[in-house]
């Protein structure tokens, strides 16, 4: 296999200046398809959230679904777009098995969202201002399981098969304009904008963006330029990546690919690429097409979406608060240091210690539990914290039951333990299990009593002044309450049975 | 006269998957500059002061609620296929594209 030459990052650095830009194809999160009632659905049994517009057959009249026309706009709207007053669609041709039209439903001289911005911070607060060209509906292609051959992949595969499942779901390509400026930023960049533009959609409700699921996709463009020169170099565009850690590898590989290809005084190839996440290099594709080659033109069965300033600010008053103001406010809410807050963010904890925090509990015990024992189980049964099975009541009960002196730390982790086992709420498990702390004293003297007994030597030294060596009648007490006692009043009733000054 | 040579043909055939003779090339060439001709003269018609026509119909805003409707079974939705497998449609391998 050919294998390409590469230079190293800092060297490309060194040489040349990176441009991108960015096309992320959003699936929506609607019930149905863009241009049908069939079912938008992930994980189904293949052909079976089909009907006759979906496969394309003839005759057949696609009708524009609206919710997925206001999520398209609330997408533009939070990326400070332009709403288009009036806008159309277009067919795009191409023949592929995977759009049994022959032509995608897309838009194409006049997007419903254009000219907007993002700001784009990266780790250590770095502001890049990325301008977004457009964001257009249009809708996605069934998918193909290539079959035979050895490898899997479309080289070699004998034939191919289909599922439609996917044909028609609705789809918003968010396309920035070309970023300059990033030089050696551009890989953590580029993360980041996807990053962004996922959490965006997700906090919008109008997407799963879930990378995994295919939700959130990108296509990175790549070119560079020696430093100083105005004009653009020959870009490629990598496709197929699918998770924000291949988005920051393929910008990076690609970048010393086109390094080492222009150092040695060769042409790029303007072409599509491919990502490989197993060898974390990409592969070239097929040459680019020009955008004739599609022979847009418009589409003839849908009649023009028209927003009325009444229609779209209806839609901007649903806005949430964007994700980046959200996490300042938060962070300065509850307290957390810079690195305790990245930890949450990281975790995808923000949302159940802010309904925890909502429901009672304080931001410091919030975080306790959640980053402490839910993360630690959670990572035991290999889930996320968030699903687990822990509700913000629960923790909230939990630490009520604590400062009320019902429970202790020690049992409170027996009574989570509980919960996740499915004995009900908090309070029910403690009564289950009979975990509450025994603070009948009466109960304690007994068992002090046996523990004295059981140790004459050690009560002798406690009598004659070794308070320190209480402990060890204590850890008895302990253990034959199973925990369940109270250490300080435990102590306490020591003293007071030997008669010996605290 | 419109200027579609042979070679313009040509390369739409090819898009549009469209076998086409050398006989039929040539004499497309003629009538397609025909045909180009005579729909140009809708541009000259109107005016700059007339937006593009997207669609004939003064309609905008056809949409539906977002509410699943009906689906075709597996075999329904297989039963024009040329060939199927495992509930798919089968397809010869593209090797140009993926």
């Amino acid at each position: 296999m050919h294998v390409d030459t590469i230079l190293s990052f800092d060297e490309a650095m060194e040489k040349y200046d990176p441009v991108l830009g960015f096309e992320v194809h959003v699936e929506l999160n609607t019930k149905t398809k863009m241009f049908s009632s069939a079912p938008n659905a992930f994980g189904d049994a293949p052909n079976t959230n089909v009907n006759e517009v979906c496969l394309g057959l003839p005759g057949v009249l696609p009708v524009v679904n609206k919710k997925a026309v206001e999520s398209s706009i609330l997408i533009g709207l939070a990326l400070n777009c332009k709403i288009a007053p009036h806008s159309t669609f277009a067919r795009k041709q191409y023949f592929y098995p995977d759009t049994p039209k022959n032509f995608q439903t897309s838009q194409y001289d006049d997007p419903i969202c254009y000219d907007g911005w993002i700001d784009i911070e990266l780790e250590d607060g770095t502001v890049f201002h990325v301008e977004i060209e457009r964001a257009h509906m249009e809708e996605d292609a069934g998918k193909l399981t290539h079959m035979g051959g050895s490898t899997g992949r479309i080289q070699g595969a004998d034939f191919s098969l289909v599922d439609y499942n996917r044909s028609g779901v609705p789809l918003v390509e968010i396309v920035t304009k070309t970023i300059e400026g990033a030089g050696s930023r551009a890989p953590e960049l580029a993360k980041a904008y996807v990053a962004a533009i996922r959490e965006i959609v997700k906090n919008l409700g109008v997407s799963e963006a879930k990378m995994e699921h295919g939700n959130v996709r990108c296509d990175a463009n790549v070119s560079l330029r020696p430093h100083g020169r105005e004009k653009f170099g020959t870009r490629t565009e990598t496709k197929n990546v699918n998770s924000l850690r291949a988005v920051e590898n393929a910008v990076k590989f690609e970048i010393q690919r086109h390094a080492a290809v222009l150092d040695s005084g060769v042409a790029i190839t303007q072409e599509t690429r491919h990502w490989h996440e197993d060898t974390k290099s990409t592969t070239s594709g097929r040459p680019k097409s020009d955008a004739d080659d599609y022979r847009y033109f418009p589409e003839p069965d849908l009649v023009p979406i028209v927003t009325t300033p009444e229609w779209v600010e209806e839609l901007r008053s649903r806005l949430p608060e964007p994700p980046a103001e959200r996490r300042k406010r938060l962070q300065a809410d509850w307290g957390y240091t810079d690195l305790e807050f990245r930890d949450v963010v990281n975790a995808g904890l923000m949302d159940e210690i802010e309904e925890t925090v909502a429901a009672g509990a304080s931001a410091a015990a919030a975080r306790k539990w959640w980053m402490g024992e839910i993360a630690r189980r959670a990572k035991l049964a290999d889930v996320d914290p968030a699903a687990l099975g822990v509700s913000p009541a629960v923790v909230v009960e939990i630490e009520k039951l604590i400062a009320s002196g019902a429970i202790n730390d020690k049992l409170a982790r027996k009574v989570l333990d509980g919960v996740l086992e499915g004995e009900g709420t908090p309070a029910e498990v403690v009564a289950k299990r009979g975990l509450a702390v025994v603070s009948d004293d009466g109960a304690l003297q007994t068992a002090i009593d046996e523990a004295l007994a059981a140790q004459p030597d050690v009560a002798e030294k406690i009598r004659g002044g070794k308070v320190q060596a209480v402990g060890a009648i204590v850890g008895g007490v302990m253990k034959v309450t199973r925990g369940q006692a109270d250490a300080g009043r435990v102590r306490e009733l020591i003293l007071k049975t030997l008669g010996v000054e605290g | 006269m419109a200027a579609i040579n042979r070679d313009d043909v040509a390369h739409l055939a090819q898009l549009a998957h469209i076998e086409m003779s050398d006989d039929e090339l040539d004499r497309m060439a003629t009538e397609l500059a025909v045909i180009v001709d005579s729909v140009k003269s809708v541009s000259e018609a109107a005016g700059d002061d007339v937006p593009a026509t997207s669609h004939p119909i003064p309609l905008t805003n056809v949409m539906r609620e977002d509410v699943v409707g009906h689906v075709l079974t597996v075999d329904e939705a297989l039963s024009g296929a040329p060939d199927s497998a495992d509930g798919r449609f089968k397809v010869p391998a593209i090797l140009e594209e993926s």
